[in-house]
């Protein structure tokens, strides 16, 4: 250091395992053929949010298959994580009341 | 132990002590007679005439908890035996098995205090001694920079000052636990982030934590990060709640919690960083910050962190640990999922019954008055509330069964359009009598200043198996 003191350090309060950039996963190339999840977080009214964007998939010549989590107040269980990986090809979540 | 004593007699001297000038030929006398290693603080040419290591660095004082000089240790195979502080001769003479030693001097003089105790030095000795355990990444600051708004500009604060965390703090924060630095306490949500000792001890100091208080910090954390609290949840709702921190036990003596005026208010350094460690956690290691997955609405200021301890000298009822299976005079720390407090004011009841209407008149209101079942509740019970329930010998489950009596309420004032009001229950429930709070929903806690015929009430969030529920953890060392 040009000043001759000694270099202050603080020491990371934070997550260093976090990766600096997350890469994003290659956007669908369209719906048709594609298997669509549609998971419903479990508040009121989400069903009805997710009916309508059903129908609009299947309109794009989407296969939706629904899905659903124990509680909005929890993070989805893994294995209900997984298996959304494996059966579908992308997942829409109805987030708000 | 980083430095190895060589076996023998070791004596840790300094020239700057009267006691050590006079056993000087005392220690002459034992080097003649057998192995005596020598150490000196501050003059390896001392005592002259003898051969002395060099401590000047401190590092076996340190090593080896020298707290005064002279200090003679009696060493075998490497470990000490047997030590004495001073000058006594009959210790003197019982550690090293040989009579009549310094004849001309005084049966007994004190030493004087280690160089490696002063407290200022501690920290630069910890911090020379025992940094490598210290895992944590050292984020270097830029010569002008200034340190406070460096962790600002980092993205590590709350919004308000935090103290830097630099090794020699961190180092000393460690100091209030027994637990490794390395340990991992918990995996912090919303990232679910595995989380050391070390860097709660980071948090800590950044949120204005003394040492001492940190076992406590510990063990709310483990109290935050399990299904049954829930914090992911807690965190990334609309609601205005957070986390709650509730201390039982002769812990709030010892580092000094309020329990008594202004209890939930500003003012007690414990009290206001112990909560606030938790929250800087849980944005800092499990990345949850407002506007991300912290998703309120509203929030409430005692998101900042919101910690009290409960008054349990001047309670009428057992501790509230109790109430999650721990034995009064247990440390423990509980965490209520809540917003912050709103009063109850009731100056003329005294009678137990029309005071607790006065407190159901008030819990009606948690969330909305057609709200049933949903949301729990955290009833704090000020003391001249509590003497009218002590004098009458009413029990705090009394209470609550009461209370859930008159909370019980009809369906024709639940519905929806009830009171020319759209929200409320579908029409269905129109013949129901419902309760407000879910069994084990509304939990009573005592505290607050001695005049006031006041109590407070927390409302709180969704509860149960779907919600979060309150989690109790001892606090150990």
């Amino acid at each position: 250091m040009s000043s001759g003191e000694a270099t202050r350090y603080i020491l990371d309060p934070g997550n260093e395992s976090k990766p600096a950039v997350r890469r994003q996963l290659p956007r669908l190339p369209g719906l048709s053929g594609r298997t669509i999840g549609l998971l419903d977080i479990s508040k009121a009214r989400g069903d009805l949010f997710l009916d309508r964007l059903e129908s609009r998939l299947q309109d794009s010549g989407a296969n939706v298959l629904r899905f659903s989590k124990p509680t909005f107040t929890k993070p989805a269980p893994l294995d209900l994580r997984q298996q959304i990986a494996v059966e579908c090809d992308a997942v829409l979540e109805a987030l708000a009341d | 132990m980083k430095i190895d004593l060589p076996s023998g007699l070791v004596a840790v001297v300094k020239r700057d002590c009267p006691t050590c000038e006079l056993v000087a030929p005392v220690l002459a006398e034992l080097a003649s007679r057998g192995a005596l290693s020598i150490y000196s603080q501050d003059d390896p040419e001392f005592p002259e005439g003898l051969a002395v290591r060099d401590d000047r660095e401190l590092e076996l004082s340190y090593h080896h908890d020298i707290e005064a000089v002279p200090t003679l240790l009696r060493v075998e195979e490497g470990r000490e035996v047997e030590r004495t502080e001073g000058w006594h001769r009959g210790d003197w003479e019982k550690l090293t098995g040989l009579s009549g030693l310094g004849r001309d001097l005084p049966d007994w003089r004190p030493g004087c205090g280690s160089l490696s105790q002063l407290p200022e030095q501690r920290a630069a000795l910890r911090v020379r001694f025992e940094s490598d355990t210290l895992k944590a990444r050292r984020i270097p600051l830029a010569p002008l920079e200034d340190a406070y708004e460096a962790l600002h500009e980092r993205g590590f604060s709350d919004g308000l000052p935090m103290v830097p965390p630099t090794p020699e703090r961190v180092l000393a924060m460690l100091e209030g636990t027994t637990r490794a630095p390395d340990e991992v306490v918990a995996n912090v949500p919303p990232d679910l982030v595995p989380c050391s000792v070390e860097k709660v001890a980071i948090n800590a100091v950044m949120a204005g934590c003394r040492p001492e208080y940190l076992p406590v910090v510990l063990s709310a954390l483990e109290a935050a990060c399990n299904d049954d609290f829930n914090m992911h949840g807690v965190l990334c709702t609309t609601m205005p709640v957070g986390p709650i921190l509730i201390v039982n036990g002769p812990i709030r003596q010892r580092i000094g919690m309020n329990s008594g005026k202004n209890v939930f208010g500003q003012g007690n350094r414990a009290n206001q960083s112990i909560g606030r460690t938790l929250q800087l956690v849980i944005r800092n290691l499990g990345g949850g910050r407002p506007g991300e997955v912290d998703r309120a609405t509203h929030g409430n200021p005692g998101k900042l962190g919101l910690c009290f301890a409960e008054d349990e000298e001047g309670s009428p009822w057992e501790p509230f640990c109790c109430d999650a299976g721990f034995e009064a005079g247990t440390d423990t720390v509980t965490l209520f999922t809540a917003e912050g407090p709103r009063c109850i004011v009731d100056q003329l009841s005294r009678e137990p019954e029309s005071l607790a209407r006065s407190l159901a008149a008030g819990l009606r209101g948690v969330a909305h008055p057609k709200s049933v079942l949903g949301m729990d509740a955290l009833l704090a019970v000020g003391p001249e509330h509590a003497r009218v329930f002590r004098e009458a010998g009413w029990s705090k489950s009394r209470l609550i069964e009461r209370l859930i009596e008159l909370l019980t309420i009809s369906g024709e004032e639940l519905v929806r359009g009830a009171g020319g009001i759209a929200e409320g229950l579908p029409e269905h429930l129109r013949g129901a009598s419902l309760p407000k709070f879910r069994p084990g929903g509304l939990r009573v806690v005592h505290c607050g200043g001695a005049a006031g015929l006041f109590s407070a009430i927390f409302g709180g969030w969704a509860g149960g198996a779907m919600g979060s529920q309150p989690v109790t953890r001892e606090i150990r060392p």
